[in-house]
C-alpha cells in the first residue's frame, strides 16, 4: 500500500510531513473534531456532573424544547447531553486501548515473522490466516461473551481480532528493510537481534504503521458501538452505542434518541479517518502530489 | 497461452491445489473455534435450565449426560469432528432442532442479503471510483471523496435505523423490517415481487461501508495505472482513450478490488449480525445473535465454521478471477 522506506534522515522529512499535514484542511478539520471529543471526555465530570444514568427531568423532551436540556431527555427522563458527554469516554478509551492492543500483538508478530523469515514466518503467517478467516465481528462477539462484558474485555477483544492486518503490514516493511545496508552493518557490529529489530528496523517501519493506527482507532470505535448497540458490552456504562440501542425501541415516536448519539459516533470516526488520510498524504508526498 | 489457460483439467487441478493449501487453515480454524468456544462459562445445560426457570442438580446431571457434556473435552471434540465429517453439526438446544436444518433454513436469506449488498457496493463503488479518477483533483472528485469518507465512517446499524425513520416511518414507502409479508401475500410470485422492497434498506445499510472502500480503491488504482508506460503505448498506437480506459486501465485497476471483495465476504457476515438484528431479517446474522444470547454452542460453532469456509472459498474464487483478469498471473 505505502512504500515508504525512510532511509533518508528522519527529522527534516518529519517536519515537512507535519507542515503538509497542517496545511491539509481535511486533516485540520479532523483534529478539531477530535479535540472537541477529547475535551468532552476529559472534563466529562465538570461538564455534566453526576451519574448520567439518573433521571433529571420529564421523559421525551425533544432537543431544544427545554434550554436546560439542549439535546432533550430519553424515555427515562435522563439527560441526553450528559449521556453523550460521558459516552465520549467509552468510545475514545476503548478505541485507543483496542488499537494499543492490536499494535502490540501485530507489531510483535509482524516484526518477528518479517525479520526471521523461514519456518517462523510460515508458522506466524498460518496463525495470522487462521485468526483472519472467521469474520472479525462474529469472533469479537464470542470473545466478549466468553469473558465478562466490561470495557477492558471489549478493548482487548477488539485488539485481538484486528491485529492480523497490522502484522501483515509490519511483516512487509520488515522484509523490505532487513536487506538494507544499515541492517547488514548492524549485524556486523554484533548487535543482538532484539536490538536490531526494535532500535534499527522498527523505527524505519513506523510511518505506515502510524497511518494504519488512525484507521484502526476508527474501526475499533465502530466495533465498540455495534457491540454496545446489541447490548453485548458493559451494561453499567453509558456509551453512544447503548444509547442508540435503547433509542431504537422509540424509533417511531422519538427518533432523535437514536439520531444524536449516532452523529457523535459518525463524527468521531470521521475525525480519525480524516487524520489517517492526512497522515498518509503528508508522509507519502508522491501520491498526494497527484491530486 | 490462452489455449492452455482454458484447457481441460485445469480447473480441477487448480481446485485440488487450492484446497490442499487451504487444509491447514481449515484444521486450524476448527480447532481454534472449538476450544475457544468451550471457554464460554456456563454450558448448554445451564442455558436450558435458565430457560426453564428451575432445575435440580440431579436433573442437570442427567441433562449433561444426555448432551454428552459429562465426557472429556478431547472425546467431545473427537465426536464433534466425526459428526462434522458426516455433515452432522449437532443439535441446537435453543430450538431443539438439528443445527444443519436451522442453517439451511436461514442461509438463503443471508445469501440474498449479502449478494445484493455486495453487488450494490461493487457496482456503485467502481462507478464512483472511476468518476473520481476521471475528475481527479477537481470539484466532482472532492465532493465524491467526502461522500466516500462519510460512508466509510457511518455505523451500518445507525444508517439502517435512520433509513427506517425516513423511508418507513416518515414517508411510508418501504417496510421497516422482516424479509417478506406474512401469510399468503408472501407466497408464490407475489412474494418474489415484493421481496426487493424488503431487501433494499438492509442491503444498502450493509453495503455502504464496502462501497466507500471500493470507490477509494478504484480511484487510487486507476490513477496509478494511468501513469504506467503501457497506457502511453496504447494511446500512442492510436487506441481511443475510451478504449484504453475500459479495456486496459479498468481491467488492471480491478485486480485490487477483487482481492478486497474476497476478503470482505466474511467481514460482511459479521456486519450482517447487526444489520439483520436492526431489520429483523431472518438470516444467519440474527441466528448467531440469538445463539450468543442463549449460549447455543453448536449453532455458534456451525456459523463460525460455515463463514470461515465461505471465506476460504471466496479466496479460491478470487484466485480464479485474477487468472482471468490478468493471464500473466499463473497459479503458484
Amino acid at each position: 500500500m505505502t512504500d515508504m522506506t525512510t532511509t533518508t534522515a528522519m527529522a527534516p522529512a518529519g517536519s515537512r510531513a507535519l507542515r503538509l499535514f497542517l496545511r491539509n484542511p481535511n486533516a485540520v478539520a479532523g483534529m478539531l473534531i477530535l479535540a472537541t471529543v477529547l475535551f468532552a471526555a476529559i472534563f466529562a465530570d465538570l461538564l455534566a456532573p453526576g451519574d448520567p444514568l439518573t433521571m433529571v427531568a420529564q421523559p421525551f423532551l425533544w432537543p431544544g424544547q427545554n434550554p436546560a436540556y439542549p439535546l432533550g431527555t430519553d424515555m427515562m427522563g435522563r439527560d441526553v447531553l450528559a449521556g453523550i458527554i460521558h459516552g465520549s469516554r467509552v468510545s475514545l478509551a476503548v478505541g485507543l486501548a483496542a488499537t494499543a492492543t492490536s499494535l502490540l500483538i501485530g507489531t510483535l508478530v509482524g516484526a518477528i515473522t518479517g525479520y526471521y523469515g523461514g519456518w517462523i514466518d510460515r508458522v506466524g503467517m498460518n496463525l495470522v490466516e487462521i485468526v483472519q478467516t472467521p469474520p472479525n465481528f462474529l469472533l469479537l462477539v464470542v470473545i466478549v461473551a466468553i469473558w465478562q462484558p466490561n470495557l477492558p474485555t471489549v478493548a482487548i477483544g477488539i485488539g485481538a481480532v484486528s491485529w492480523p492486518t497490522l502484522a501483515r503490514l509490519v511483516r512487509g516493511e520488515f522484509r523490505a528493510i532487513r536487506g538494507k545496508e544499515f541492517v547488514t552493518a548492524a549485524h556486523s557490529l554484533g548487535f543482538s537481534d532484539a536490538r536490531i529489530i526494535f532500535r534499527e528496523v522498527l523505527p524505519n517501519a513506523l510511518p505506515p504503521v502510524v497511518v494504519t493506527s488512525s484507521v484502526l482507532v476508527a474501526t475499533a470505535i465502530l466495533m465498540e458501538s455495534a457491540l454496545s448497540f446489541l447490548g453485548l458490552s458493559d451494561p453499567n456504562r453509558v456509551s453512544w452505542g447503548s444509547m442508540i440501542g435503547e433509542g431504537r425501541e422509540m424509533l417511531r415516536t422519538a427518533w432523535y434518541l437514536a439520531a444524536v448519539p449516532g452523529l457523535c459516533i459518525f463524527s468521531t470516526v470521521l475525525a480519525f479517518n480524516l487524520i489517517g488520510d492526512g497522515l498518509n498524504d503528508a508522509m507519502n508526498p508522491r501520491l498526494a502530489g497527484r491530486e | 497461452m490462452a489455449k492452455t489457460h482454458h484447457g481441460a483439467g485445469r480447473v480441477p487441478r487448480l481446485l485440488a491445489r487450492l484446497l490442499l493449501r487451504a487444509l491447514p487453515t481449515v484444521v486450524g480454524v476448527v480447532v481454534l473455534i472449538y476450544f475457544f468456544l468451550r471457554l464460554v462459562p456456563g454450558d448448554a445445560a445451564d442455558a436450558i435450565a435458565a430457560d426453564a426457570g428451575a432445575a435440580t442438580s440431579a436433573g442437570m446431571e442427567a441433562l449433561r449426560a444426555r448432551l454428552g457434556l459429562d465426557q472429556s473435552l478431547i472425546t467431545q471434540f473427537g465426536q464433534y469432528v466425526w459428526g462434522l465429517l458426516h455433515l452432522d453439526l449437532g443439535q441446537s438446544v435453543r430450538y431443539n432442532a438439528p443445527v444443519i436444518d436451522l442453517i439451511w433454513q436461514r442461509l438463503p436469506d443471508t445469501v440474498l442479503l449479502m449478494v445484493t449488498a455486495m453487488t450494490i457496493a461493487v457496482a456503485l463503488g467502481i462507478v464512483m471510483g472511476m468518476t473520481m479518477a476521471r475528475f481527479a483533483g477537481r470539484l466532482p472528485d472532492r465532493l465524491l471523496s467526502v461522500l466516500a469518507l462519510v460512508f466509510y465512517s457511518v455505523p451500518g446499524f445507525w444508517i439502517g435505523l435512520m433509513l427506517i425513520v425516513v423511508f418507513s416511518v416518515q414517508l411510508g414507502w418501504l417496510p421497516s423490517g422482516g424479509s417478506g409479508p406474512i401469510g399468503r401475500a408472501g407466497q408464490g410470485w407475489a412474494g418474489v415481487l415484493v421481496k426487493p422492497r424488503y431487501l433494499l434498506l438492509p442491503s444498502v445499510s450493509l453495503g455502504l461501508f464496502y462501497l466507500s472502500i471500493y470507490a477509494r480503491l478504484t480511484r487510487a488504482s486507476m490513477l496509478e495505472q494511468a501513469g504506467q508506460d503501457y497506457v502511453r503505448t496504447a494511446l500512442a498506437k492510436g487506441l481511443s482513450p475510451r478504449k484504453v480506459m475500459f479495456r486496459h486501465v479498468l481491467r488492471n485497476a480491478l485486480l485490487p478490488v477483487t482481492t478486497m471483495v474476497g476478503m470482505h465476504v466474511g467481514a460482511m457476515l459479521g456486519g450482517a449480525v447487526v444489520v439483520e438484528t436492526v431489520y429483523n431479517w431472518p438470516g444467519l446474522g440474527k441466528l448467531s445473535f440469538e445463539a450468543i444470547l442463549s449460549r447455543d454452542f453448536n449453532v455458534l460453532m456451525a456459523i463460525l465454521l460455515l463463514s470461515s469456509f465461505l471465506v476460504i472459498a471466496a479466496n479460491v474464487m478470487v484466485d480464479l478471477v485474477h487468472g482471468w483478469l490478468d493471464p500473466r498471473i499463473q497459479e503458484t
